[in-house]
């Protein structure tokens, strides 16, 4: 694989949660900030995701969720992550996410999540420090 | 002819604003204006002041006209509010069937006057709890309801002979509908009583809202088996309520609200027509479903132009007669998108300046948001300060003493006539496509309302659009609010419940009635009849949708962004 490839981003809507604004936006935002972009489309289980992460060789997946079912599914798609060995690849979530969660949700091994009021800015600048393009 | 102003007067008046704007122009070079363009939320560009000359091709009669009226600008009953305040419907469901039956009961003993469901992800794609699909969902985001167990659990003790109950609910409309006409029928309600209404709008599900199950043709059969049971049996119920709310939340701009709602309506009349329907038996029962954002202005002349449109669209088009036909009955939500999670207690002035434009703009029924809805289900306490607000409106203020208070405002009228005649470009483009449904499988409507979402976004990073608490006015300290939790132990419980009433039922009796919906469904029989004997005979909602699934198919999302 070349070196310096571009970071590879796979944006995901797990659950049965319908509300796509927040990941489609934050989809193009990525693709604009020049990372390569995977849009997962709507109800995927977290093995879905995992599944297709693996199969794009992405650096990272941003799970958006605004239906408050993150509680079970972000952290499922951390373990079916690790059950894959595909621990590399890093998570960080976003929605509507009451604060009280987010610890338990880093706990869980989520590095960071994004709650309305995050700028695009912000969230790409967080992407690029934090994450790397596997060699 | 019968324009509104005379020639004479709008001349008087043009030299009026040209001298004016002369004058006004001179001061600016010390005194400029705060920004170089001043635009709406949805960033339609608003003038400096508007004038005669602004509506000076207003007809008086053929568009404004007197409520109760043709084209029903200014109202669809002939008195309003003054005979009959609009329906104050906070849509309401967490947790269990019981847990919701609860809220139910304090929003009635707090005034509410209808009632709405809020069911949870799984029951809205037609799942049951114990779907692998559903792990972590059940009464999250509303009520869980698997049985018709759980359906007269839910309206257990309410009124429902006498109280109108609106259920938002898409794909699985048919079966939740259904279960509740044998709800009401196991109580001793005749059906034809009832009153409520379904969404049962399948366009916008596959343009905005995504819980979707089958493919849009398949959709837009079980829709019209629902109209047209409706048209037969339930006289009473509205059978689909066309929906902007969505579009709007999904990021379209006021326009595309309004033209994507009316494409969606006129999609639905054209299939009931294919059916053998007469327009004047159903037409009436059609209703709609708008946004109000904050955008006080540019909604209320939605509203106004929205009504305007429907008549015509129904007069012109599908040559209807009768009156009612024509009426464009709506109800509305405050805007979900414009609340924030910083500084929340700002939420309860937005929703307030939302339901005020909603007001004037002549609504029948409202639901207004809790300040705390952007961060969870509302608490009790939360909710009942969001109906407090309507009350406030209908009561206190004076809005609801005159009809149509701000029509004949130079803006308003001119906002009204611009709102409809940008939208009927956007409605003629999806009738040269061919129609709502193959605009749909073009993307075109999900495709425009992304662009238009990420181009809000943008202006609001870029601090164009200012939102308080966000980009601007921003504090380090927060004030918390309480949020309602959902017990995770609900699970289990729904899924022991469930369970139980799967293995206690006469087996044989649900499989037959799964039989006969799966013929109908086959045959081209209405699905209704089969599916209102298997709520009886117990089958639970997905064993109804695994039906739908089998015979017509899944619809995917196609990932756009």
């Amino acid at each position: 694989m070349e070196r310096n490839r571009r970071l590879r981003v796979m944006v995901a809507k797990p659950g049965l949660d319908g509300h796509d604004r927040g990941a489609r936006i934050i989809a193009r935002a990525f693709r604009d900030a020049g990372f390569e972009v995977v849009y997962s489309g709507l109800h995927q289980t977290p093995e879905e995701i995992v599944h297709a992460a693996i199969q794009e060789d992405v650096d990272l997946i941003g799970l958006s969720s605004l239906a408050g079912a993150h509680s079970y599914l972000f952290p499922a798609v951390v373990e079916f992550l690790k059950e894959r060995d595909a621990e590399d690849i890093q998570v960080i979530g976003g929605g509507i996410i009451p604060e009280e969660d987010i610890t338990r949700l880093k706990a869980a091994g989520i590095r960071e999540i994004f709650t309305p009021g995050s700028t695009l800015d912000d969230i790409v600048a967080w992407v690029r420090e934090n994450v790397n393009p596997k060699e | 002819m019968s324009l509104t102003y005379n020639r004479k007067m709008l001349e008087e008046a043009g030299e009026v604003y040209d001298r004016w704007d002369r004058e006004v122009e001179k001061t600016f070079e010390k005194h400029p204006e705060r920004l170089e363009r001043f635009s709406t939320v949805s960033d339609m560009e608003i003038q400096r002041i508007y004038t005669p000359k602004d509506v000076a091709e207003q007809d008086f009669v053929r568009d404004v006209g007197a409520p109760g009226q043709y084209p029903f600008t200014r109202g669809v009953q002939p008195t309003m509010y003054r005979g009959r305040l609009w329906t104050m419907r906070m849509f309401a469901g967490l947790g269990s069937a019981k847990d919701t039956n609860a809220r139910f009961h304090h929003l009635v003993n707090a005034g509410q006057t209808g009632l709405s469901t809020a069911f949870d992800m799984p029951t809205l794609m037609g799942y049951d709890t114990d779907s692998p699909r559903a792990r972590g969902e059940c009464g999250k985001c509303g009520v869980a309801i698997d049985t018709l167990r759980d359906m007269e659990e839910l309206f257990e003790g309410l009124p429902i002979d006498r109280i109108t109950t609106s259920m938002t609910i898409n794909p699985p409309a048919p079966v939740i509908w259904g279960m509740y006409i044998a709800m009401a029928e196991n109580r001793g309600i005749d059906r034809r009583q009832l009153g409520g209404t379904i969404q049962n709008d399948m366009l916008k599900e596959f343009i905005a809202q995504k819980t979707f199950m089958c493919p849009p043709k398949p959709s837009l059969r079980l829709i019209t088996d629902t109209v047209e049971f409706g048209t037969q049996e339930v006289p009473r119920w509205n059978t689909i309520s066309i929906s902007g709310y969505h579009i709007r939340e999904a990021g379209s701009t006021a326009v595309q609200e309004l033209a994507f709602t009316l494409a969606d309506g006129i999609a639905y009349v054209d299939a009931a027509l294919e059916r053998g329907l007469d327009v004047d038996d159903f037409a009436p029962r059609l209703s709609f479903f708008f946004n109000s954002h904050l955008d006080f202005f540019e909604e209320l002349a939605k509203f106004r132009a929205a009504r305007r449109m429907w008549a015509r669209i129904m007069e012109e088009r599908f040559k209807a007669k009768n009156e009612r036909s024509l009426w464009l009955r709506f109800h509305t939500q405050t805007a979900g998108c414009s609340l924030t999670a910083q500084q929340p207690y700002n939420n309860i002035v937005r929703t307030a300046i939302e339901a005020l434009a909603a007001v004037m703009g002549g609504t029948q029924s409202l639901h207004t948001n809790s300040l705390d809805e952007v961060l969870a289900i509302p608490t009790e306490e939360a909710a009942t300060i969001a109906l407090r607000t309507q009350q406030i409106i209908a009561e206190e203020c004076g809005a609801a003493n005159s009809i149509d208070p701000l029509g004949g405002s130079y803006m308003v009228e001119a906002l009204t006539d611009r709102m409809e005649e940008e939208a009927f470009e956007i409605i003629h483009k999806i009738d040269d496509m061919g129609g709502m449904l193959s605009a749909i499988e073009k993307n075109y409507p999900q495709q425009e309302i992304a662009d238009a979402a990420y181009h809000y976004q943008q202006q609001i990073d870029r601090k164009e659009k200012t939102v308080v608490g966000v980009n601007k006015y921003v504090t380090e300290e927060s004030l918390p609010v309480e949020l309602l939790q959902i017990d995770e132990e609900l699970e289990r419980l729904q899924i022991e419940r469930t369970t139980r009433i799967r293995n206690d039922r006469d087996r044989q009796r649900a499989r037959d009635c799964l039989e006969r919906l799966e013929e109908a469904c086959v045959e081209g029989r209405n699905v209704m009849p089969p599916i209102i004997d298997a709520a009886k005979a117990h089958a639970t909602l997905q064993e109804m949708c695994d039906v739908f699934r089998k015979v017509f198919g899944e619809y995917r999302d196609p990932g756009i962004y």
